[in-house]
């Protein structure tokens, strides 16, 4: 169901947060837009609209894009998960618990994307999770507020509970 | 700290959540991006304002022909600058008590004349923004290009035509200061040192791009504004005067704010034409400025010059400091703040913990063809700090004295409280000891000199940076008020107790991530004994919370809060009046603990508050004759004995300078703060930390860049470098607590602390690196160009 | 900031691809993975009147070996090329130059055709085509060109790409016996473009360095073999080799950095990669900060 002729806006079908769901999506639209536009899903948030600020950061087939770099119309036939998904999934309950009890956040724009380069350095089994790899990791982040550091704490705890927790469990979470 | 009728004081209160690091109730819904933030206000009939902007520095419209754009498709208006000024009447940037301030009216939309790379003139309203910039290209317009006055050195000179003719030269404000005798402190001192310090112009970037949506029922006469900004109710009287509405008829929210640190309490001409748009339009329009707008319109920052000498005694003693500094803040004063603030701030604060007697401070604000600037977080403060103890390094290399000694040595000692700085301003109570006691400690000074020396022997260079400084905090209205601006310096806190023994507490200070919410609920919690999870708060709403400032230079839980406590001790009276009557105990001898009234001596329960509102709200009946319940309780509170709170704090840095590529690696960090009463030590840390971090931006990433022509050179994100996870330091935190007794609570405010500090400490590390090579710095940003120069190497 | 209208097609072969691409011309534009030019669209930078969008084409993707050269797919994302297991045996110097490339997000859509395609002058992988010997193999309507990487970059934002013609794969040869390579870039923040980098491969004997090819990024308007340099390495004098540098490279001269810094950190650079090649110390070095 590849939109292959040429045109100005194009119906696509995609599963969002679990759901399969369509629209029909102007080809200029980025997927930013598309998501918070048409799905109300208004976690995506726009820093720059051009890449940089990470804050648009979401999951399209499980690994971490930037929304405002994808164009909605190639969400075709993809998997697409944001903040609000990956909630209602309790996938991330411990990372937000931990992001909360560390006071990692401060007006929370940046958070969803915060949390969504997190899950994925956090599902990635041989991702080391030093204090100095987890700043690279969220390099990519912008967060004017918190000064990082107890972002650092939250995923590192995070990472550290998901390794010492029983594996079942730590299965669940990467699931 | 008075004690209040339990004979408790704030800090001892039964179940008290002060001084724990209670999360944020509020933060929650922001982790599950359940944030609701302007732009994800949902309402029909949206129009979408986009805005054109100038591409010169300074030029004449000569011609301006919006009929193509408005045969563009999904346009709903396009508008010019005289067309809006018929609905929205233009402002002047000045203040009373800056004496000799001058700006020209600015309007919405420019009329005839644009004045920065930047400047909004005409706007485009369609159904969606894209459509909306579609229409900006349609848009047929002819400059005259005009002399653009770019560097702020050159802005006096007599062959720089004034940007105002008007005005007769580019001199926007002046002050001069000179206590004691400089000239002999200087004559007779043993060292004088001499620095010129150059502060790069930068801006705030909050993630959350400016953004205000409007929203005009003309059959309610109501303009309803929702906008991401500090100060609702200073916007509501700005938007009644300038758009002739009365109060009732505006209404301004601002629910969740993406960040702000002063870029969001200004008044912005793009977001006054969105209000006029509304109005003119009849229908809600909204403005989310893009990133790239962003950068040429929020107000930008420092873009100081200062240069500054200091007189030392042999033995070490600070004697004088002589200083003069210039700024360029753009083509106006920025509406109602000013732009003269920063420079003003400098004045009173540089060298502001030390005990000389004799300065001397110039500081002259020029006019430029370049984005305005204004308040941003830590006015002034970074500049004093950097000034200051730079300069008392180079004093302490050249009496071959340790750097700390000399501070230690020249503090304002802890038991001289109170007493005034040398530059006039008051002061309660600072611990400017006790801080660099517990700063030596903490960062075990003595051991990193060691590892330094070990270290260079090696050829590796690392180096120490410290920074004292004084913090300006809990406004009272000798900040703006006094000069005729309507911004409120009192807030207010009202708080209702519910049927089922819950409380809503309204203030008037505003969220914007800093944890308002959560101190408010914490202090409402503690005073009426109510459990922190059956509090409500509610803020940021011109309609629903009292009357009151909103937040601004650090005042969110010193004023606030102490509001709060008030209104919350107040509501407790009231209650325990009641249930006094209906127990018939002696009020006195009761209390509220864990949400039920309680013998206050023993703590044995007498009545669940759940109990007491049934009876109340739905028997009220069965009340003893006379009993009159007033379950809601208003207090305000503006501090009254000093005109700010002023705080301390020492910070220290380590840095490596990687002396062949210029780089510096950022090792770790330490700041000793006083705040007075730490609310929450959770969030005033992180509070702390996120200043370092934008201090430590403005020292060696953040720079907006201007060519000779006035064409901004760096604004994308991609380009102008805010700090990032990867380059920063763990940071470490600590208190000193010198209560404020203005009030009950003792907070005093700590959001300016850690910008205030932070590029002092970093630049002075990175010089104590350098110092083995001869080499120094000067200029922020330290890039590596400059630390290159610096070597010699390029 | 939102994107110009234009209309948008998702071929699901080459030939439906390149065919697109020849009946629209210049007006039609591939889409790759778009890191770079959904930017220059929300931007309103490029305003395409198509874009034919390569990324459900599967023939275009993935890393495999054949006799002696392994060949990536041009739409293979940054961070599997980096990962792949053939890549970090075979060609180790592209999997150290991965973690430089932006960030975990830009490097989960970028791909490598498209970054080599662009030819930005301050990016990773067409300085390691260039230093690795790689060939570009590019697809026009009906054939198939391949081009050393030596001819393929040609200015700023500029190649030996024909109109209608795209990059299909990169081809590496797989490095012989006594193969050392080096890698270093100076960037002023984690990710962010080279104010300079270093790609490098050569072989090492008891006698030092020989067949040195040193490919320098973000200093000049395309990423430069510094072969004078690199004659003077292979000779044994280090100072030589960096005096080379001044005729061999073309640095901006940005606003926020001065070309003469670029000039100077291109010499600390080619030191300090030079010097772990002669000494057979192979890791990468990272340097981001002020």
């Amino acid at each position: 169901m590849a939109p292959e002729s040429p045109d100005r806006a194009h119906a696509v079908a995609f599963t969002l947060n679990g759901e399969a769901v369509r629209a029909h999506v102007p080809a200029r639209m980025h997927l930013g837009d598309l998501l918070r536009e048409s799905f109300g899903l208004t976690g995506v948030h726009l820093g720059c609209e051009h890449g940089v600020c990470g804050a648009c950061t979401i999951l399209v087939d499980g690994r971490a894009v930037r929304a405002c770099l994808m164009l909605g119309v190639q969400a075709d036939g993809a998997t697409v998960e944001t903040v609000e998904g990956l909630t209602e999934s309790g996938r991330i309950r411990d990372l937000q618990d931990a992001f909360h009890t560390r006071n990692a956040l401060q007006c929370g724009y940046c958070t969803p994307g915060m949390l969504v380069t997190a899950t994925e350095l956090l599902n990635d089994a041989d991702a080391a999770t030093s204090r100095e790899e987890i700043r690279a990791a969220i390099a990519g982040n912008y967060c004017r507020c918190t000064g990082y550091h107890a972002i650092v704490d939250a995923i590192a705890a995070t990472a550290e509970a998901r390794r010492d927790g029983p594996k079942n469990s730590r299965r669940e979470a990467a699931e | 700290m008075s004690a209040d009728l339990s004979g408790l004081t704030f800090l001892d209160r039964p179940n008290s959540y002060i001084g724990r690091s209670v999360p944020r109730p509020n933060a929650r819904r922001l982790l599950e991006g359940r944030g609701v933030y302007v732009d994800d206000v949902a309402v029909a009939r949206l129009g979408h304002v986009a805005f054109l902007r100038s591409p010169h520095a300074h030029a004449r419209i000569v011609a301006l022909d919006t009929a193509d754009a408005k045969a563009m498709p999904g346009v709903i208006a396009v508008v010019t600058g005289p067309e809006l000024a018929a609905v929205c009447t233009p402002w002047v940037g000045v203040l009373g008590h800056f004496k000799g301030l001058r700006s020209a009216p600015q309007h919405a939309l420019a009329l005839d004349r644009v004045t920065w790379v930047g400047e909004p003139f005409c706007a485009v309203v369609a159904r969606s923004r894209a459509e909306a910039e579609d229409a900006l290209a349609a848009i047929m317009v002819e400059f005259d290009p005009l002399p653009a006055v770019v560097d702020m050195e050159t802005a006096l000179e007599s062959a720089t035509p004034p940007i105002h003719p008007e005005l007769g030269d580019n001199l926007a404000f002046e002050r001069v200061l000179d206590v004691g005798d400089v000239d002999a402190a200087f004559r007779d001192a043993a060292v004088v040192v001499e620095e010129t310090f150059q502060f790069g112009r930068h801006t705030g970037v909050c993630l959350e791009p400016r953004a205000i949506l409007a929203d005009w029922a003309a059959a309610d006469g109501m303009l309803t504004v929702h906008h991401s900004f500090q100060a609702p109710h200073m916007m509501q009287d700005i938007l009644c005067k300038h758009l002739a509405l009365s109060e009732g008829a505006v209404r301004v929210i601002c629910k969740d704010v993406g960040g702000s640190f002063g870029i969001k309490v200004h008044i912005y001409p793009d977001e006054m034409a969105t209000c006029a748009l509304a109005l003119m339009l009849k229908r809600p329009v909204k403005f989310v400025a893009d990133r790239l707008e962003s950068f040429q319109s929020d107000i930008h920052a420092r873009d100081h010059r200062v240069t500054a000498r200091m007189a030392f005694s042999a033995e070490g003693d600070i004697l004088a400091l002589d200083m003069d500094d210039l700024t360029g803040i753009g083509p106006y004063s920025v509406y109602p703040r000013t732009s003269a603030v920063e420079a003003n701030q400098v004045v009173n604060l540089t060298g502001g913990p030390y005990r000389h007697q004799h300065y001397r401070a110039r500081a002259r604000v020029v006019l430029q063809n370049k984005a305005p600037t204004c308040q941003y977080r830590a006015v002034g403060h970074p500049i004093a700090t950097m000034v200051a103890e730079g300069l008392i390094d180079l004093g302490a290399a050249r009496l071959g004295l340790d750097p700390f000694a000399v501070r230690v040595r020249n503090v304002i000692p802890d038991d001289a409280y109170p007493c005034a700085g040398v530059s006039g301003i008051k002061l309660e109570k600072l611990s400017h000891q006790a801080a660099l006691a517990k700063l030596r400690a903490m960062m075990d000074y003595d051991g990193l000199r060691e590892e330094q020396a070990l270290l260079r022997q090696r050829g590796i260079h690392r180096g120490i940076g410290l920074a004292a400084f004084i913090e300006i905090t809990n406004p009272s209205a000798a900040f703006y008020g006094v000069g005729g601006a309507r911004i409120s310096a009192q807030d207010g806190c009202t708080i209702r107790l519910d049927p089922q023994g819950g409380v809503v507490a309204a203030v008037s200070v505003t969220e914007q991530g800093q944890g308002t919410e959560g101190i408010i609920a914490q202090i409402v919690a503690t005073a009426t004994g109510v459990p922190m999870d059956q509090v409500r708060v509610i803020s940021g709403d011109t309609q629903t919370t009292p009357y009151g400032g909103g937040t601004w230079a650090s005042r969110g839980a010193g004023i606030g809060g102490e509001a709060a406590w008030q209104a919350g001790k107040a509501l407790r009276g009231n209650v325990l009046a009641v249930a006094g009557a209906i127990l018939q105990a002696d009020p006195g001898s009761l209390d509220i603990r864990d949400g039920a009234v309680v013998d206050a001596a023993t703590g044995t329960e007498r009545m669940p508050l759940s109990e007491l509102g049934r009876i109340v709200y739905f028997r009220p009946d069965t009340l003893p004759p006379g009993v009159q319940p007033e379950f809601v309780a208003t207090r305000h509170y503006v501090p009254k004995d000093y005109p700010f709170a002023f705080t301390n704090g020492v910070q220290a840095s380590y840095v490596e300078v990687d002396t062949e590529t210029g780089f510096v690696r950022l090792l770790k960090h330490w700041c000793v703060e006083d705040c007075g009463t730490v609310l929450n030590p959770l969030l005033v840390d992180e509070q702390i930390r996120g200043g370092i971090v934008q201090g430590i931006g403005g020292a060696l990433f953040e720079h907006c860049l201007y060519d000779a022509e006035g064409q901004l050179l760096n604004g994308s994100m991609a380009d102008y470098l805010v700090p990032m996870a990867g380059e920063m330091p763990d940071i470490d935190v600590a208190h000193v607590v010198s209560a404020t007794a203005s009030s009950e609570i003792g907070a005093k405010g700590a959001g300016e602390a850690g910008t205030a500090g932070a590029p002092a400490a970093v630049v002075n590390a990175i010089n104590d690196a350098l110092a083995p090579l001869g080499a120094r710095v000067s200029r922020q940003p330290v890039t590596p160009d400059v630390v290159l120069e610096a070597l010699g190497l390029i | 900031m939102k994107a110009p209208d234009f209309a948008y097609a998702r071929p699901a072969s080459l030939d439906a691809a390149l065919a697109l691409l020849a009946e629209h011309g210049e007006d039609a534009v591939p889409l790759a993975g778009g890191q770079s030019l959904v930017t220059a669209l929300n931007m309103r930078l490029s305003a395409p009147g198509l874009l034919v969008d390569l990324n459900a084409i599967p023939e275009l993707a993935g890393v495999s070996e054949d006799e002696g050269v392994v060949r990536i797919g041009a739409m293979t994302r940054h961070r599997d090329v980096g990962t792949a297991a053939l890549v970090r045996e075979r060609l180790p110097l592209l999997a150290a130059a991965l973690p430089h490339i932006a960030h975990p997000a830009i490097r989960n859509r970028g791909t490598i055709g498209g970054s080599v395609a662009l030819a930005d002058p301050a990016t990773e992988w067409p300085a390691c085509c260039l230093a690795a010997g790689a060939t570009i193999v590019v697809r026009g309507p009906g054939t198939e060109r391949r081009i050393a990487a030596d001819a393929f970059f040609l200015g700023l934002y500029t190649t030996a790409l024909e109109p209608g013609e795209i990059v299909t794969a990169i081809e590496f040869p797989v490095p012989g016996d006594g193969a050392v390579w080096g890698f270093e870039e100076l960037s002023r923040r984690h990710g962010d473009y080279a104010l300079v980098g270093l790609a490098a491969t050569g072989r090492r004997s008891a006698v030092g360095l020989s067949d040195l090819r040193l490919a320098f990024f973000g200093v000049a308007d395309r990423p430069v073999l510094a072969r004078a340099a690199a004659a003077a390495i292979e000779a044994g004098d280090l100072t030589g080799a960096q005096a080379a540098l001044a005729d061999e490279l073309d640095p901006p001269d940005d606003p926020a950095t001065r070309a003469a810094t670029r000039l100077h950190l291109a010499r600390v650079v080619l030191g300090r990669v030079a010097g772990r090649m002669r000494d057979g110390t192979v890791k990468e070095e990272t340097s981001h900060g002020a």
